[in-house]
């Protein structure tokens, strides 16, 4: 039994299965891709277990708890966080303060202001963002905007951390950062779910990797495994590229 | 086809493009790339009229537009796609390909574009009838580059169209806009993906911080030791 | 946020412009704290309009629901009960109906939840209509008097606790927690925000000064019916004058509606024939410069974003 569990996860958009009977099982200190063409369900799945969406069928469970219902703050405080597909940020709020919210708000037990903002302030060291902490997030550019996301999941102290295309329009150079950045946050104990479609990090840092496609789970494996799967390369990859490294 | 000439562009008061020179022949496919913030997309916001240039000039076809509003420029045979798509999302496919060839008036002629697009781009076709903001992240680039296409345009210039795609999306994407330049339509194509920009262009200029600091062949870009330390990690 | 100088100069100021307002009668004629009172009423629904709907950018606009919530429990308890109570009967009264009103339209946003709050109006007042009529078999009601010093320095009073506390709330974690619920509300429920909790606590709690207003307002117009207390002008007024002293800061909204009031006074006075047109011309040519309200000329003569 993992840290995080889901069960015949379904969820139906009217008459459109969006996901439709999902099973995975994930380990604490894991870092698991989900992968597949846009439309496949991942942020979806995402919005499930975060809980910004109830789910129709099936259950999800965290620590062996069931989480499938209940509201995203409830969700965040007992220990999961997330980011988003798009740079979901408090546009007039200062870098520093994005951070010292998410320790204040977010933590499973209430946080002091003075804890919280030296907490914010060590999180910030970490994703690289501490010159800008009193800058706007609305006038960072893309990168930071990021980083900030990420430093903002972070300070809600979660076991379990949601990545959604946090590598998307990134340059090469960028993209290694964050890869260090996510394997130090995995060696700080968290367990990571990252949806990306940039299949050099996904390749570089999962241990494992779930496909969906159409919303059902289409493979589930060791990503060298993935990366040879004809099925998947057929709907997602393209090619057997991937393979080599 | 293209001169950019010492283009400057402020955003309120700060300065986001220096002196910028840039020119596309025809037929030509070209590449601007750098990281974010470098000025790429207000390079295209520039030249296709959205944002007007502090001091330089822009020169297509032989005239000079910098001072004409954008839907003229859009007439004399510039189509901006921009990041993102710009589509109507509650607008289905073929309406927002239909608007897309508004400048023509001739209904032949947009019918027969409209097939050529559909050819170029099957899946739309397929979802025709589906409204855009339905459509997967991959499936709206598409619709972009198709309306795009729509206005039968002499430049065409695309900004990140594999932003957030998956690859094999990525693949097929950049295959649309390979057979377009095959077509012949001439491309400035705007990239975060530098190995795929420079696999595809002929010439890229490497913007930083609103300067162009590197213009050449490909092959420039790939010996350049500061080009794969800072962008290819290499 | 670095207060610093900025804190204190205001502090002082804003002492000062106390001090001054309260100690207005004993060197002004009569008639001034009349005229003062109607621009603190202003004041203080317009604060208190600003105190949620700044931040969390929900446009509120049953403020006249709860300003007449106040000034009903004014005229129904005002002959039973002494005045202090009476007037915290009438804040408490508005409080928990704003508590109601919001819990009913959570599920609301953006327009929807403003023409949900206009139609609320509508409704309560309509409501105390048939109420009166047929149950109480009145039309309007008469309120308690009380001395017009009294009542200045009752809305005094009122105007400095609401500012005390809006003050108090943007300083603390609550304003931050506010704003970012005005900015990205699915985010801020995502980093452990309860925004429901969130949003009917402080609705309501901007609604218990409006209430509060009320209750002290009725027995200044001393007449009041449906139609004067839940006067659906009421729902607009206080946020054309936060829009136009600018939700920015915090002292936008009070500089609105003190210029506005003073303004619709002045013209109102001197131009009886003309007073709504170069009301309205004003309101428009400041917007257009000024889109960020009055605040927005302090921002560029100062140049530089506070942050906290």
């Amino acid at each position: 039994m993992g840290i995080l569990e889901g069960e015949k996860v379904t969820k139906f958009f009217g008459g459109l299965a969006a996901v439709f009977d999902v099973d995975f099982d994930i380990d604490e200190g894991e870092i698991v891709g989900l992968i597949g063409p846009n439309g496949a369900g991942k942020t979806t799945l995402f919005n499930l277990i975060s809980g910004s969406l109830s789910t129709t069928g099936g259950e999800i469970r965290y620590q062996g708890k069931r989480i499938s219902n209940l509201k995203p703050h409830q969700i965040c405080r007992l220990g999961i966080a997330r980011t988003f597909q798009s740079v979901n940020l408090f546009g007039n709020i200062s870098v520093f303060d994005h951070v010292f919210l998410g320790s204040i708000c977010g933590t499973a037990s209430r946080t002091k202001a003075v804890d919280a903002r030296h907490k914010a302030a060590t999180i910030l060291e970490l994703v690289g963002l501490p010159a800008r902490k009193s800058e706007l997030a609305k006038n960072l550019p893309l990168g930071e905007q990021k980083r900030l996301e990420i430093g903002r999941a972070l300070a809600t102290e979660p076991r379990v951390l949601l990545l959604d295309e946090v590598m998307a329009g990134l340059t090469a150079t960028e993209l290694n950062s964050f890869t260090t950045l996510i394997r130090q946050i995995r060696s700080g104990g968290t367990t990571i779910l990252l949806v990306e479609h940039v299949m050099q990090a996904i390749m570089a840092i999962c241990d494992r990797i779930i496909v969906l496609h159409h919303g059902v789970k289409l493979a589930e494996g060791l990503p060298q495994e993935i990366a040879k799967n004809q099925k998947v390369i057929e709907v997602y990859l393209g090619t057997d590229a991937y393979a080599e490294r | 086809m293209l001169n950019v000439n010492r283009l400057s562009l402020f955003y309120g008061k700060i300065q986001v493009l220096w002196e910028v020179c840039l020119r596309i022949d025809e037929k030509e496919m070209v590449a601007v790339i750098g990281s974010n913030a470098s000025g790429k997309t207000s390079l295209l916001n520039a030249i296709s009229g959205l944002l007007t240039p502090s001091s330089g000039t822009v020169e297509f076809l032989g005239k000079g537009i910098v001072k004409m509003p954008a839907y003229r420029i859009a007439r004399l045979g510039i189509s901006h796609i921009p990041e993102g798509g710009g589509l109507f999302p509650d607008m289905k496919v073929s309406e927002n390909l239909e608007l897309g060839a508004y400048i023509h008036a001739g209904e032949k002629e947009k019918r027969e574009t409209l097939q050529r697009v559909y050819e170029i781009f099957p899946a739309l076709a397929a979802r025709a009838g589906q409204v855009a903001r339905t459509l997967s992240g991959g499936e709206r680039q598409m619709l972009a580059i198709g309306r795009g296409l729509m206005s039968k345009p002499r430049l065409c210039m695309l900004d990140e169209p594999s932003y957030a795609l998956s690859p094999l999306l990525v693949m097929e994407v950049f295959k649309a806009v390979r057979d377009l330049r095959d077509r012949g339509t001439t491309i400035l194509l705007v990239e975060q993906d530098i190995k795929r920009a420079l696999e595809m262009a002929d010439r890229a200029y490497l913007l930083e911080n609103g300067r162009v600091v590197l213009d050449g062949p490909r092959e420039l870009f790939l010996q350049s030791d500061h080009v794969r330390k800072a962008y290819l990690g290499l | 946020m670095d207060y610093g100088k900025g804190l204190w100069t205001k502090s002082f100021f804003s002492s000062l412009l106390v001090l001054f307002l309260a100690t207005l009668p004993f060197y002004m004629p009569p008639y001034t704290p009349l005229a003062v009172t109607s621009i603190l009423m202003y004041v203080v629904l317009t604060v208190s309009w600003a105190m949620f709907c700044g931040p969390t950018r929900y446009m509120s606009l049953a403020t006249a629901t709860f300003f007449g919530v106040g000034m009903y429990t004014s005229a129904v308890l005002g002959e039973r009960l002494p005045f202090p109570v009476v007037v915290l009967c009438g804040s408490l009264g508005s409080f928990f109906i704003g508590l109601l009103t919001g819990y009913i339209c959570l599920r609301l946003r953006g327009f929807y939840f403003a023409i949900f709050t206009f139609g609320l109006n509508e409704l309560v007042r309509n409501f105390v209509l048939w109420w009166e009529g047929r149950v109480a078999h009145t039309v309007g009601r008469w309120v308690v008097l009380v001395d017009s010093l009294t009542i200045y320095y009752y809305m005094l009073a009122i105007v400095v606790l609401t500012v005390l506390v809006t003050f108090f709330i943007n300083r603390s974690k609550y304003g931050l927690i506010l704003l970012s619920i005005g900015e990205a509300e699915e985010a801020a429920s995502h980093i452990g925000i309860n925004v429901t909790r969130y949003r009917i606590v402080f609705f309501a709690l901007s609604c218990f000064f409006m209430g509060m207003a009320g209750a002290v307002m009725a027995t200044k117009w001393a007449y009041i019916d449906p139609r004067i207390a839940f006067n659906p002008v009421l729902n607009f007024t206080p946020v054309l004058m936060a829009l136009f002293g600018g939700v920015g800061k915090m002292y936008g909204p009070i500089v609105g509606a003190g210029i506005l009031t003073l303004a619709s006074e002045i013209l109102l006075s001197r131009f009886p024939y003309y007073y709504m047109l170069l009301y309205g011309s004003l309101f428009i040519v400041i917007i257009s410069f000024l889109p960020d309200g009055l605040v927005g000329l302090t921002g560029r003569w100062r140049r530089n974003r506070g942050t906290r």
